[in-house]
This record gives C-alpha cells, structure tokens and sequence, in this order.
C-alpha cells in the first residue's frame, strides 16, 4: 500500500476543502456535526433539509419572502474566530477551521450559510429557545382544536407535540379576538387561531398581487384583518388556507365537512384548462370531500385557482347519467351497456363515410382522443374535431386555452388545429348534410353554437356524457362518462407536459371508464379490432404510434409528468416566479 | 432447569377398578342434583338466584343494584345543564372506535344560534349498537366529555335499523351532565 | 294372518316408533335439564307455546318447565340451512345419517315392551315381532350403524370426521365382542333367545339382578327355599350376573357413543368428530340416532337383566292376565325403568370423564373382554352345578382361577411398554 502513498504525499499544497468547494461555487457546511457542500447563498434552513433535517417553522414559504418573524425556526450558528491581525488562520487535520459557537441563536429561513459555518439543528440552547417560543405562540391559541378544520394537518399542534413544554403556564386571560369571521367567499379568519405568521398577507401581496391582507393594532392584539372595503375575493385566496400553518384561514367549501385524517390523497391533475395544475384529491369513502394543489415547479409552483379545487363540486351532484339510455319513441329509457353500443354502432353504418362526423372534446385524454381517431378511421371519416375553448388568460396559472387536452389532440391527431373542423361540420349538420354525429363530453348546445333543431335533422346521434343536459335529450344513444377523479388517464398541457390522473373514486351506477365504451364502439365497428385489456394497454399502443409518445407509459409519467414536446407556451406564474428567484427575493 | 420427575400415583387395587371413584363421583353429582332441585344450590344466595342453579332469572331479576359505577353500557351522548350539546363532532371517537360503529356528519351552528361561539355540532350522530363492542374507548377520546357509557345494557331490536340510535336516541339515554366543558368558557 | 294382528302389529308398528321418537326428544330435556342442575345451573326451563305467531294475542306461559324445547330444538333443526359441503362424496355423504337412524329404530322391534294383551280371545304379544332370536337380531342390527359413523367419517372428505370415523369403527366393533360375550351368561341361565320368554322367566323367578321371589314366594318366605339346591344356585348365580351386568351396561355406553367413550365425536380433539361437516336435519339424524341407541340400550338393559316390563315382587301374578289396563300398567313400568337408565346415562355422562384412546380399547380388549370370557365359564360351572356336582365344581373353579391369573399376567404383559434399552 505505502508504494503507491507517494503520489498523494508528495503534492506539496494540499488543497483544503474550502478551496474544492469554492470552485464549484459552493461553500462547506456543518450540520449537527456532518460537513456538506452546498451552493453558495444557501439559506440555512435549506441547507438542513439537504441532509435530511427539518428546522420547524411557521413563517418560512420558500415560494414567498423570509420576514423572519415567527423565530419557530432559531438554531445555533458558529463561525471560524477571526484570526488575530497578522495571524494565519489555523486548520485542523480535517481541513476544517475550529467553529466558534455563537451564544445567541439566529433565525435558519433568513440567514444564508458561509464558508466553515457551523449549524446546530439540536442542543440544549436550540429545544430551550423552541420551548419558549412554542409557549409564546400557544399563549393566546383558543382550545379550538375539536372544531378547528386543521386540526390533523395543524403545524402548531404538531410543533407543540415535537418542541412544546406539554403544559400551560398560562395564568392571564387570553385576548378575546374575532372568530368565525366572514373575509371572502370562499375563506374563513379566525383571528384566535392566527399566530401572525403573515404567510397569507406575503402571498396575497407577491403571488397573486391583490394585496387585500394586513396586521391591524400592535402588540399582542395584533391581528390579520382584511382592508376595510375590500374583501378576500381574489381567485387563489385558498391557497392561503393551505399555506396558513394553523387554523387562522380555512376553506369554506371545506368547512366542517370532515376531519383530515379520514381522508385518503390521490395524486392527480386539475383538468379545467391547460395548465394541468398537480393536484391531491382528498376522498373518504366514494365522496370527494377537497382538492388542493401539489408542488410541481414545472407546472403550477405550488398554488391553484380557486374555481378549478371548487370544481369538484360538480361532479357530485344527482344530475349524474349513471346507466346507457337509448331514444324510444321520443324517450330515453335505460339499457345495458352491449344494446346500447350496439344501437350506437347500427345507427352509424347505415350512414355513408362523408355523412358522419365525430365532435371530441379537448377534455377528453390522450387514451380517449386516441381511440376516438380510430373510430374515426374504422368510419372512414376526417370530420373529426374538438370544441374550442380560447378564453382570456388570468396572467396567472389559468391558461388561455380551458381545454385541458388542446396539446394532446393535436399530437395525437397530428394537426396544428384539432378544432379547426368545428365550423364545417356545424354547417354541414344544419345543411343536413351530416347525417350522424358522436358527440363526446361536450354540449353542443350550450358551448359549441349548434342549435336544437339542427339536432333534430340528424338521422343518429350518439353522446356521451358525464351530465344531463340538452345536448343528451336529442340523442339517440347516451352513454355516461367518468370525471376527471374516477379515472386514470394522461393528458398533455399546453407547455407540452404528459401528466395523469389517478382514479380516486369509483364512477356512479354502471358508468365505465370512457375508453371501455369507446373501444367497445370501435370493436363493434371494426371486426378486428381487438378490445384492450386496461387502459395502460392503450397507452402502449398509443406511443408505439405517436411520435412524441415513445416509451411513455403510466410508470414512467411519474406523480410530475414529463415533458414531451416544446410548445413555446409559458405559464405567466412561473415566469414571475423565476424573476423573484433570480433577484432572491425567494428561494423558489 | 431442573428436571422434576413427575411419579405416577401409585393406585391400589381398588382404586384400579376405578368403580368406587366412579361411584363417588356420581353420588357427588347428584348431590348438587337435589340440591338444585329443592332450591338450596350452592352461592344462590349471594347471586341472589332463585336456588335452581345460580343462575339470575333475567328478566324478573336484575342485576341492576350490583351494577358498578364503571358499568360500560350503551354509549350515549349527553347535554349540560342548560341542555346544550356538548359533542362539538370533532369525530374522534369515529377515529378511535375499534369496530367502526360511530358514524358522524359533521354541521355548522347556524349564527343566529344562542349558542353559535361553538360553531360546530353534529348534524348527524349515528351509533350502530350491532357493531358496538362497549370497550368505551370513545368517553375515553372525546375531548369534549359529550359521550358516556351508560348502564343500560338492553339494547334490544327486532330489525337492523332499529338498533342504529341516531342522535335523538343518544340524548334520551345519555340525558344530562353537569360540570365545566372547555368549549363555553369564556376565557379559554 | 289374522287380521287383529295385523291391525295390532301396525297400531303397535306407529306407537313404538311415536314413543321412541318421544323417548329420543325426552332424552334430549333430560340431558339437559339433569347436566344443568348438577352443574348448578337452570337450564332450558321457559320455552313456550308461540301461540302468537298463530295469531294469539299471548304466548301460552304454562308452567311447563321447558318440556317444548325439543320441540324448539327439532323445529331449528328443520328451519337451518341444509349445508352440503362441495368436496364431499355426496351418495354416502346423505347415506350415513340414514344408517345411523334405521337399525337403532329397527332394534326396538324385538323388545317387549308390555304383558300380552287381551284383545277378541287373541293374547297379543306387547312386542313388534316376537322373535325368538332376539339378542341376536338386537346385536346383528345394531352393529350395522357402525357403518352409518364410518360411512360419515369417511364421506366428509375431511380429516377430522375421518379420525372420527375410524375411531367409532374400532370402539364399536371392539366393544361388541365384549357386548355379546357378557351376555351369553344371561341366556345361558334362561336357556331361550326370545326376549319376551326371558321377561316372563323373571316374572315368575324374580328378575335376573333381583332374585328375591320365585314361584315360592319371596325371600324370607319359606316357600321360596322349597328347593334349596335351586335356590342356592340362584343365589350363587348373581356373581356372573352382576359381573355380566356392569360389562354389559358399559359396553352399551360404548356401543352408544356415550361420554366416558364418546372419543368419535370429542369435540377437544375433533371439532365435532364424525360430524363435523354435517347440518341441519342431517346432523339431527346422528343425534337422534345416538338417542334412539341409547333408548334401545336401556331398554334391553331393562329386559334382560331387570325384568322387563314386570312390577316385580310376584304382584304381576296377583293381576288379571291380558286386561288392558293390566298390559298398560306394565308398559308404564317398562317405560318408568327405562327412563330410570336413561337418567343414569345422564347422569354418568356429567360424572366421569373421557377416556383416553389407549385406556378405552384397554379396556376393552384387555379387561372386559377377558372378564366376560372368564364370566362365562364361570357361569357355566354355577348352572351346571346340579350335574357335576360340587367336586366337578371345585375343580372347575380351581381351573379357572389358574386361567384368570395367567390371564392377568399376561394382561399386564400386554400392557407394559417396552423399555427403551430393549431393543
């Protein structure tokens, strides 16, 4: 062993460890005793959590500016002593200089960390300080927690479990502050609960740039209010009642409807436009009881409209369609899946390839739209669109388009438009041209400018739907349709990201996952098509064909989706986002 | 260890023809026999038993008097003194019950409600007494002290649903508790 | 035929097996009313009339201490699901509890159950067919519901009904050699196989455990040593008797499937034995059968050995011969003295406990069989005492006692274990 020693022993300047890291950018750290290289600039408590550490705080959003003042976070920090004038600085056998431990602890979300910094997350000084400021934070908290909606996901009782003294010392009155007060459409303040972490008030003003919020009076009667005049109206005032660490802030859609610890998550994506926010659905049961953004840095930060989580709503409501129906004698009475595919299908032969045309909907996924182009091809027709759906952007997460599936249509179908044919077949419906139509999840009626008497001119038509509407009452054949939580399937969204949902509940009554009753259309109409397994086999068959699709399957998707195309479309938010980074005011 | 070598009893001859246990046995046997039969069995009168066997003649005889105060019957929910409902539905017990028998909707109180500071109560509280095994895990959950095992212990039906107490079942068998909750103090 | 008999024999026909089915769910209340007051319990003592499902407005509470509950017992067992499990082979599967049933019913044909009866000049016999093989046909049928057990054990298809099976198979035929030798004193003494000859015999003799009368008069009477040698060798008789007796009576509650030896059916060890996969009306039949063996065991216990249907102590003599009253009276004492056996079945099932498998055929193989072997000879040489003499007796029993010790020795031979360093 010692022959080959020479060629390490030998290098007259050994380079110290500060040296290799500054070339990197990065300075050494240590943490509880464990040194780290970690990117210059790195706030403190940032870097804790690279070695698996969590410093507890309330205040610190790494999507939003560090005030520092809840102090949940202090920890003890050391530097190297500053040599004498003249002095070399001593280094150990390590490399490493000698920390010096400071007395007083400082706060890990706003300091940065420095070269040969030492950080303690434990100790005798770091507990002590916690106990005291866990005490000082409980002292005004109302007993809340049987009513109080966080409780199960609350900070404060998780920290004061964890970090607190377990018992009161509390012999004063607590102050009285407004409860249950009414500060916006959809959230609740109780001022008791507010710890003055002023989260909310810092996302209101830098995220979604309608800075309704404040702290009124001093002291401690200091409380978050809302602007005398205005009212907490904005469309992602909800993301405050996720960020809010206590139950200050909560969702009055949410409200007392259940206790977070009988809710089970599903990890999806929000469909009402084309952004495909990431989402969790909270389910109990077969009830979907809320929905609430999950981080994706690519996609939708970690935030989400407040009329795409209410959105939910709708797909729980009695107007469900929950059994195939077919048209007799001017009356939709229910059937079973087989007749009524098979009424569909009959209908659709008896007319000539240029007399029928299939009107999709860019709410449909990639499995769905795949297979409605070969029900497309199996007819012989190209009257093949989607329904558009431009509207204004909110200059925010809301994309332009509400379609949640523009990108994947036109990849799918290959076209730069896939709802360029809309017109045609408009016209061609009310010429009478058109013959039959497949409606899928779409009404006409109300959304794609179609009237009721042009319907009425159709020999056939066959839709399908989650809901009752007019559309469905002029059809021969209705079959139902799964929202968005009851089924698994990929969409791409407007930036050209393949991401999923996952079925978190079970569809009502008979309804089947869409691409069963398409693909059961499809067999009916082409003889040897052979009728997938499961819906994962569709997406094979999909990106063996598709270009943009290769290799994708549903494992490979993952929880954050994967970016198969550039678009050139950006979401405004996360542009912003990126400016703030970039000037530090956040760590992003 | 030590091995104990365990002897087999050494019988004697008469005790190998077994007969004479045999006949002992019996005649104690029958003792007990009689004495059942005249009304005079062994600890009757401490159960307070007709004398035929030890047995409680159940439904003309009752255990009541003897049942301890920590008798674990019916789980019930209680009002205070001035008949508010303590239960705030914070749905612990539905949490903790072991054989899921508790089933909860939660409810807002109105605000124009007396009693609206407390904001939350239960719209629906169900307790399938099928499923309830009494382990009274639930008074032992409940933060508000609003569910109490009573002694009642006939919890009878003739059908499913009628052994579901809803939450006007549970207030009549609960009935009323006095003493401080945490909820309607002002101060805390 | 003549028709009388023929009506008689048919009304006798449906009423023996009416009060053998009583007698079956009678047994049930008693075993459990009886188990429950020696064990200090109540019992099953409030079941009722359910005149309210009739449409009554109360139920009828007579003061009936339960007597319905067999009646609730059968009806449950009627009303429960018909379960056949689908591994089993399905022909015997439904087989076995029939052939449990039938030969302990069919035993009851032979046993005479009343003095004859009087009716148009025809003295009819109290007994379905009076043959003049009894015992034999007793035996002969009753070892056919080993079949019935092995048959169920074996048509589960399961291990436990099949340890089952095998474990009644071997008990009973074990304990049937027993069985027919201890009884070979009996009709040794009485010289004839017809059941109904054998109850007259002792009604006349005083009965075969109690011969405290003859023709003389009883006992202390001194008619009754009008023939001193006779009545001597009566008297000497009760040893072999009493010794035929008590193997007798425990090799029936062996043949019976009774506690001491119920080892098929020990629900510790089997879950339920032979019957462990069987429900409702099925699993009612092995349990009515076991009550019905256990009502014809009594019954015979009572015919051979302790009169019949006689009162006893010559008053049968003092009664007009073939009135009806006469014939029902007696048929009452026949019924009394089996209930009497029926409540000592009881009554030793709550007592002793169960065997172990290795004791049980021990103690058949070992001692019951060699005791009742011995018995015999033994008998022989008491009834043939008037023509051999006392010599010939003398010698006799000296033979015999040097047969017994060897017997014993070698008993005790057979039932030592080997020691581990023989090999």
């Amino acid at each position: 062993m010692s022959e080959d020693a020479p060629a390490n022993t030998a290098t007259a300047e050994k380079q110290l460890p500060k040296d290799l890291a500054a070339e990197k950018g990065m300075v050494n750290v240590q943490i509880d005793g464990k040194w780290i290289q970690v990117p210059r600039g790195t706030r403190m408590i940032e870097a804790a959590k690279m070695v698996g550490t969590e410093v507890p705080h309330y205040c610190y959003h790494p999507k939003l500016s560090s005030p520092g003042n809840c102090r949940m976070c202090l920890v003890q920090m050391g530097m190297p002593p500053r040599p004498a004038p003249g002095a070399a600085p001593e280094y150990g056998d390590d490399g490493f200089q000698k920390i010096g431990w400071m007395p007083r602890p400082v706060i890990a979300c706003a300091n940065t960390v420095a070269e040969n910094m030492g950080i303690r997350t434990t100790g005798d000084l770091v507990e002590t300080t916690r106990e005291g400021v866990m005490e000082f934070l409980l002292i005004n908290h109302p007993l809340d927690c049987p009513i109080c909606d966080q409780a199960g996901e609350c900070k404060l009782q998780e920290f004061s479990v964890e970090h607190g003294r377990g018992q009161s010392r509390f012999k004063e009155t607590k102050i009285k502050k407004p409860k249950n007060v009414d500060i916006g459409k959809n959230i609740r303040l109780d001022d008791e609960r507010c710890i003055m972490c002023s989260r909310c008030i810092r996302f209101m003003d830098e995220v979604a740039d309608d800075p309704v919020l404040g702290f009124s009076q001093r002291g401690t009667n200091t409380s978050v209010t809302v602007h005398p005049g205005y009212r907490l109206d904005n469309n992602y005032s909800l993301n405050t009642a996720d960020i809010c660490p206590v139950g200050a802030l909560t969702s009055n859609d949410f409200r007392f409807q259940m206790r977070v610890w009988f809710l089970k998550e599903t990890k999806s994506i929000d469909t009402n436009c084309g952004t495909g926010a990431n989402t969790v659905i909270w389910t109990r049961g077969n009830e979907i009881f809320r929905v609430t953004p999950r981080q994706n840095d690519d996609v939708n930060s970690a935030w989400m409209p407040d009329s795409h989580r209410l959105a939910f709503n709708t797909l729980q409501t009695d107007d469900r369609l929950t059994s195939p129906l077919v048209q007799k004698d001017g009356k939709h009475v229910g059937t079973s899946w087989m007749e009524a595919t098979a009424k569909a299908a009959e209908g659709l032969g008896m007319c000539q390839p240029n007399e029928v045309a299939i009107i999709a909907s860019g709410r449909m996924s990639n499995e769905e739209l795949y297979l409605t182009k070969k029900i497309a091809e199996a007819l012989g027709t190209d009257l093949l669109t989607i329904v558009p759906r431009l509207e204004e952007s909110d200059g925010k997460l809301i994309s332009a388009d509400r379609n949640p599936n523009t990108t994947g249509a036109s990849l799918i179908w290959g076209t730069d438009d896939p709802a360029a044919k809309i017109d045609a077949i408009r016209e061609g419906v009310a010429s009478g041209k058109i013959k039959s139509l497949i409606v899928l999840q779409e009404d006409l009626l109300a959304e794609a400018g179609f009237k009721a008497e042009d319907l009425e001119k159709l020999s056939h038509l066959v839709s399908s739907h989650t809901h009752a509407n007019p559309t469905a009452t002029h059809a021969k054949v209705v079959l139902p349709s799964v929202g968005f939580a009851e089924k698994r399937a990929t969409y791409v969204n407007v930036t050209g990201r393949l991401q999923r949902t996952n079925q978190a509940v079970i569809a009502p009554g008979e309804t089947r996952d869409d691409w069963e009753s398409l693909a059961a259309l499809l067999a009916q109409l082409d003889q040897e098509y052979e009728t997938p397994a499961s819906v994962d086999k569709i997406l094979n068959s999909l990106a063996s064909e598709i270009e943009a699709f290769k290799g994708q399957t549903f494992g490979s998707i993952g929880d954050l989706g994967v970016q198969i195309t550039e678009t050139g479309v950006t979401i405004p938010l996360l542009e912003q986002e990126k400016a703030r980074v970039e000037s530090g005011q956040v760590v992003g | 260890m030590a091995i104990i070598k365990v002897e087999r009893p050494k019988l004697t001859a008469g005790e190998k023809v077994y007969f004479g246990s045999i006949f002992k046995g019996m005649v104690i046997t029958l003792r007990h026999a009689f004495k059942s039969l005249l009304g005079k069995s062994t600890g009757a009168e401490a159960l307070n038993s007709s004398g035929m066997g030890i047995t409680m003649q159940y439904p003309e005889q009752k255990w009541d008097d003897q049942l301890p105060e920590y008798y674990r019957g019916a789980p019930a929910l209680v009002t205070d003194e001035l008949d508010r409902e303590r239960c705030v539905s914070c749905q612990l017990c539905e949490f903790i019950c072991p054989p899921k028998a508790i089933k909860i909707t939660p409810g807002e109180i109105p605000s124009n409600d007396e009693w609206a500071k407390v904001e939350k109560r239960p719209k629906e509280f169900d307790i399938d007494m099928i499923r309830c095994i009494y382990c009274g895990m639930c008074e032992e959950v409940c933060p508000e002290q609003a569910i109490y095992l009573r002694p009642d212990y006939v919890i009878t039906g003739t059908e499913r649903s009628e052994m579901v107490h809803d939450k006007k079942r549970l207030y009549e068998i609960g009935g009323k508790r006095v003493g401080l909750v945490n909820k309607w103090n002002d101060l805390k | 035929m003549d028709t009388t008999l023929l009506i008689a024999a048919a009304i006798k026909i449906a009423a023996f097996i009416g009060i053998t089915m009583t007698f079956v769910s009678i047994c049930v209340i008693f075993e459990r009313r009886f188990s429950a007051i020696i064990q200090d319990r109540v019992g099953p003592n409030r079941t009722m009339i359910p005149l309210s499902i009739l449409g009554f407005k109360k139920d009828l509470a007579l003061p009936i201490g339960g007597l319905t509950q067999p009646v609730a017992d059968g009806l449950k067992f009627i009303l429960k699901e018909d379960f056949t499990p689908s591994y089993v082979r399905k022909f015997f599967f439904w087989l076995a509890p029939v052939l449990v049933v039938v030969p302990a019913l069919l035993t009851m044909a032979v046993i005479p159950f009343g003095s004859p009866m009087e009716i148009g000049g025809t003295f009819i016999p109290m007994a379905i067919a009076d043959l003049s093989v009894g015992p034999l046909f007793i035996f002969a049928i009753a070892s056919l519901s080993v079949y019935g057990i092995t048959l169920a054990g074996w048509a589960s298809n399961s291990k436990y009904p099949f340890f089952g099976g095998v474990r009644a198979c071997a008990q009973m035929i074990s304990y049937e050699i027993a069985l027919g030798l201890s009884v070979i004193p009996v009709l040794m003494f009485f010289g004839t196989l017809n059941l109904g000859h054998i109850v007259e015999e002792q009604v006349a003799n005083g009965w075969l455990l109690l011969p405290l009368w003859n023709d003389g008069g009883f006992i202390v009477s001194s008619g009754y040593w009008d023939d001193p040698q006779s009545a001597i060798q009566r008297l000497l008789l009760m040893v072999p008797i009493v010794i035929s007796f008590v193997i007798f009576t425990t090799s029936i509650f062996a043949e019976t499937n009774r506690m001491p030896f119920d080892l098929p059916e020990c629900e510790t060890e089997l879950v339920g034995g032979y019957h462990t996969e069987y429900s409702s009306m099925k699993f009612a039949l092995f349990f009515m059968g076991e009550y019905a063996a256990m009502v014809v065991g009594s019954a015979l216990i009572v015919t051979l050995f302790l009169g019949g249907w006689s009162i006893g102590f010559g008053i049968d003599n003092l009664l007009p011969a073939g009135a009806w009253w006469v014939s029902l009276l007696h048929i009452g004492v026949f019924l009394g003295k089996v209930t009497f056996f029926i409540l000592f079945f009881v009554l030793v099932r709550w007592t002793v406990p169960r065997f172990r498998y290795d004791q049980l055929m021990n103690l058949g193989w070992i001692v019951f069989f060699e005791a009742a072997l011995i018995n015999v000879f033994l008998a022989a040489l008491v009834i043939a005492y008037p023509s051999i003499g006392l010599t010939g007796v003398l010698i006799g029993f000296i033979l015999l006692t040097v047969v017994t010790i060897l017997l014993i020795k070698v008993a005790k031979g057979a039932t030592e274990k080997p020691s581990a360093t023989a090999v």
